[in-house]
């Protein structure tokens, strides 16, 4: 089959450009080389949404960030995922660094960020009881928010999906090619895919995926940068209530402590340049690290309530910003690389970015029937008793408690799997429903939740996968079970 | 809403012993509600043998012990509710629970008692790093997939922690042909029973490496190989003394944890030594009416005394429900552990309340060969026995009687303590 657009990558950057052509007529796949949407970049950062003042004034980057904060609250009404603007507060310990606030807020204001304000060391305490005793002042953006990196993912890929996107997961792009009459033929281990044009948003593999179709000095060289995150149980979620940064340096935006929109506390990340695209190990350096440099900002630090730690790559890249357009050279080929941070932020107004480019080059008209929202997998925590007992009714699965730290029912994990590109693993499961995602993480769910996707996807229990490739849970049958001996 | 006299969270050990002693003690109305499709809880997955030798004088495995007390259960036709979840339990015993078959509902309890046992320690709690594939098991995960699911984790397994659940699992992979390569522990003694030490290491072979932890994880979708460390004084791991082994399966039993949600959304006070509700001699926590006992209260060493506590608590459930648990005008006496002793339950005694007997159960700290363990009445020593060796892995008890305490009027305080002499 021929496709009119090919998206390599069901990031969150690749979900967005499907979710804005899926507006249009045209046959569009996303090819992903992992067996679900959400397992790299996107899976793991700091499910922050920023407020836009920290991308250098004038660049796509900081344009694409403040139009994707603008439109965060209506994506996530129409795809029902959970979004909160906790707002951001950009913290200073030095009192020589004070004037590095001001510079702050002048790069807000021509990034075009609203509402922000410098706070005095006694306001900025009022707000926040646990800053540090050396605080001397803060940069406030009250339109810094929280969201779900997962769901923000998930959603806007099945949202395209149902108006008509494929989606060939465990497809990984070996090669491209182009052919006589311009088409691009992409190889893969799941065979060949011939299409018009193709979107590269590969995440980390985004210069892998450039430097196939470029000119010689036209090559991307994305740098793995490493963070380190610890995640930490509800209990202490309200430690902060704002998103607390360090003021900013050379690396990044530093080690932030936030509420999670989940209610968790979320310290992270460094910043390490690494060569390994899939090296998400954490180090006990990189976490003894970011403790170290969250405790300069926050105080009282509960670290002995860690649920888990956690390492995410950046795409980054030289320059520091993102790479956008048509490939010198390479017509119809368009980059959507180095999508580093603020790159979860960016994602929807990225996708409308690459959209209109698309639709303009294509020449695309728009679908009379485009579905634009969707239904998240429903959290019956938020229903009465009575609505709760009627759905119970309707659904008996909605009464069996299948996580117990997160209190997620059979239902809400039946629903995971049957929804458009529904889960097939239990990272899949996780990411949709939470279960497993508590602070057992996952000891007593991780069994019944095989025995669902057993049950539900007709899996052999040794073909049940945390998430996908190689990562089986089980080996084999027991002895007594195989019928031997015992 | 329904009414029930007692209402029971949980139907393992804890759970069963205590209704069948509320039942005994005249009780009419009680359920158990448990969330798991069988009554008998983690017993059902502990198929070694090793239990009932003090309540039962025999050996039995896990779910034989459980069954024993599930036929009295049945027996005694108490009532009990299986695939359901209790969702909350209000300060005043209101027990909203959940089920397929039942929806959402409500029960006013007279009394509750606390039997939800507990659970492990992750993995994300102990911060260990590398990466993060599959083959990372809890031991009582592995237990269940082994024992319940019939399933295998994997062949060539390391074992970090030696709480008894990851000892009795070396035997176990063993057993069914997997090779145990090493067990490490964080700590330079080992959290596990000496009895399961020797019957599930010493007995196959398996080395255990006291002072070790694991410092490195590596494998991007599955497990492939693990590197421990010695640690110093401090657990810090000593640079130049890794060892890495290759294994597709990590056990961890690394500790366990009550699973103490619902009793403090209740508001029941918690001890942060042990992470169960502070109770007093009834086993009765700050709100009346609600009691608790077994692993929910304390992590225990021996089944048989989560059934004795637990039989405790039903008495003192039925006595509290029929107003015959005296209000105690006595003062309140504080037990206070220290010095080697990390906790005590109960934590305050109430003399008119106390039967002629009362077991004090706690843990030590550290290894002690040769010491003793002291008991003090405000500041004069009453209690000096001298105890060969204790262990953090292994409970210890005195027995403190009403008589005495009755001689001591004004006492306020008791200590317990571990001396050397």
């Amino acid at each position: 089959m021929l496709y009119d657009v090919i998206i390599i990558g069901a990031g969150v950057s690749g979900s967005a450009i499907a979710r804005e052509l899926s507006r249009y007529e045209v046959n569009v796949c996303v090819l992903e080389k992992c067996e679900d949407v959400c397992e790299g970049t996107s899976k793991a950062n700091s499910a922050i949404v920023h407020a836009g003042f920290d991308a250098a004034a004038g660049s796509l980057m900081a344009k694409l960030n403040v139009r994707g904060n603008e439109m965060m609250d209506d994506l996530c009404r129409d795809l029902d995922i959970p979004f909160k603007r906790n707002g951001s507060m950009v913290v200073c310990i030095h009192k020589e660094a004070l004037s590095g606030l001001q510079d702050l807020y002048d790069r807000g204001i021509k990034n075009g960020v609203k509402d922000m304000r410098i706070l005095t060391r006694e306001e900025a305490l009022e707000l926040e009881p646990n800053l540090s005793d050396n605080v001397e002042g803060a940069l406030l953006a009250p339109t810094g928010g929280i969201i779900c990196p997962f769901k923000l993912n998930i959603a806007m890929a099945e949202n395209a999906n149902v108006n008509g996107v494929d989606f060939r997961f465990n497809t990984k792009v070996e090669d491209i090619v182009k052919d006589e009459e311009g088409l691009w033929h992409i190889r893969t281990n799941n065979g060949e895919y011939v299409t018009r044009y193709v979107v590269n948003a590969a995440g980390v593999y985004s210069g892998v995926i450039h430097n196939m179709v470029s000119k010689d000095d036209d090559k991307i060289e994305i740098i793995p940068r490493r963070g380190d995150y610890c995640l930490l149980d509800k209990e202490v979620g309200t430690h902060v209530s704002h998103t607390i940064f360090p003021q900013p340096t050379n690396l990044g935006k530093g080690v932030l402590v936030s509420p999670t929109v989940h209610g968790n506390l979320i310290v992270g990340p460094t910043a390490i340049d690494i060569d390994d695209k899939e090296g998400t190990n954490t180090t006990a350096d990189g976490i003894g690290d970011l403790i170290a440099k969250a405790n300069d900002h926050v105080k009282n630090l509960p670290m002995r309530k860690v649920i888990t730690s956690f390492a995410g790559l950046r795409a980054h890249a030289a320059r520091h910003e993102f790479i956008i357009g048509e490939v010198d050279g390479a017509p119809h080929f368009i980059d959507c690389a180095a999508i580093e941070s603020p790159g979860l932020t960016s994602s929807p107004a990225i996708g409308e970015m690459v959209g209109n480019m698309l639709k303009d080059m294509m020449g695309l008209s728009k679908k009379a029937n485009w579905i634009s929202t969707r239904k998240d997998v429903m959290n019956p925590a938020d229903l009465s008793v009575e609505e709760r007992n009627e759905l119970i009714k309707k659904n008996p699965a909605y009464g069996n408690i299948i996580c117990r730290c997160e209190s997620i029912s059979e239902g809400e994990i039946l629903d995971a799997i049957h929804r458009p590109l529904g889960a097939r693993s239990l990272d899949g499961v996780k990411r949709r429903t939470r279960a497993g995602m508590g602070r057992c993480q996952a000891g007593f769910c991780s069994p019944k939740t095989m025995e669902i996707l057993h049950r539900e996807l007709g899996l052999p229990y040794e073909e049940i996968t945390k998430s996908g490739g190689r990562s089986n849970i089980v080996m084999e049958r027991t002895k007594n079970q195989k019928g031997g001996n015992n | 809403m329904t009414n029930y006299d007692i209402v029971i969270v949980g139907g393992g050990p804890a759970g069963l012993a205590a209704a069948v002693s509320a039942r005994n003690a005249g009780v009419e109305k009680i359920l158990i509600l448990e969330r798991d499709k069988e009554l008998g809880g983690i017993l059902n997955q502990c198929i070694h043998n090793g239990f009932g030798l003090h309540t039962f004088k025999e050996e039995l495995t896990g779910p034989e012990y459980a069954y024993r007390f599930i036929e009295k259960v049945l027996d005694a036709k108490i009532e009990y509710k299986l695939n359901t979840m209790v969702m909350d339990i209000s300060e005043d015993r209101v027990v909203t629970a959940m089920s397929r078959e039942d929806g959402m509902y409500q029960i006013k309890a007279g009394a509750v008692i606390l039997a939800m046992g507990c659970r492990e320690r992750p993995r994300g709690a102990l911060n260990i790093p590398g990466y993060r594939p599959a083959g990372i098991f809890s031991a009582g995960t592995a237990q269940r997939l082994v024992n319940i699911e019939g399933y295998m984790p994997g062949r060539e397994v390391v074992i970090l922690g030696s709480g008894d659940i990851g000892l009795i699992m070396a035997r176990r992979m063993t057993l069914e042909g997997a090779k145990v390569k090493v067990v490490a522990e964080l700590m330079p003694y080992s959290g596990g029973l000496k009895r399961n030490i020797v019957q599930c290491l010493d007995d196959f072979g398996i080395p255990l490496k006291l002072s070790h932890t694991v410092v490195d994880i590596e494998g991007k979708e599955h497990l492939t190989a693990v590197t421990i460390a010695e640690v110093d004084n401090h657990g810090k791991p000593i640079p130049g003394t890794e060892e890495r082994y290759t294994c597709d399966t990590l056990l961890l039993s690394c500790g366990l944890i009550p699973e103490n949600e619902l009793s403090r959304n209740a508001g029941v006070t918690m001890s942060p030594i042990t992470s169960g509700p502070v109770v007093n001699e009834s086993l009765e926590t700050n709100i009346p009416g609600v009691f608790a006992c077994g692993n929910v209260l304390h992590v225990h060493d021996l089944v048989d005394y989560v059934s004795e506590e637990a039989d405790r608590a039903g008495k003192n459930a039925a006595k509290f429900i029929k107003g015959e648990l005296s209000d105690g005008s006595s003062e309140e006496i504080e037990i206070v552990a220290t010095e080697g002793a990390r906790y005590t339950v109960p934590s305050t005694i109430n003399v008119d309340r106390m039967d002629d007997k009362l077991t004090v159960r706690f843990r030590v700290g550290a290894v002690y060969k040769d010491s003793y363990v002291s008991v003090y009445f405000d500041d004069e020593r009453v209690m000096h026995n001298k105890k060969r060796i204790m262990a953090p892995g292994e409970m210890e008890q005195i027995i403190l009687l009403k008589d005495k305490l009755t001689e001591k009027p004004g006492l306020k305080k008791i200590t317990v303590k571990i001396e050397e002499e």
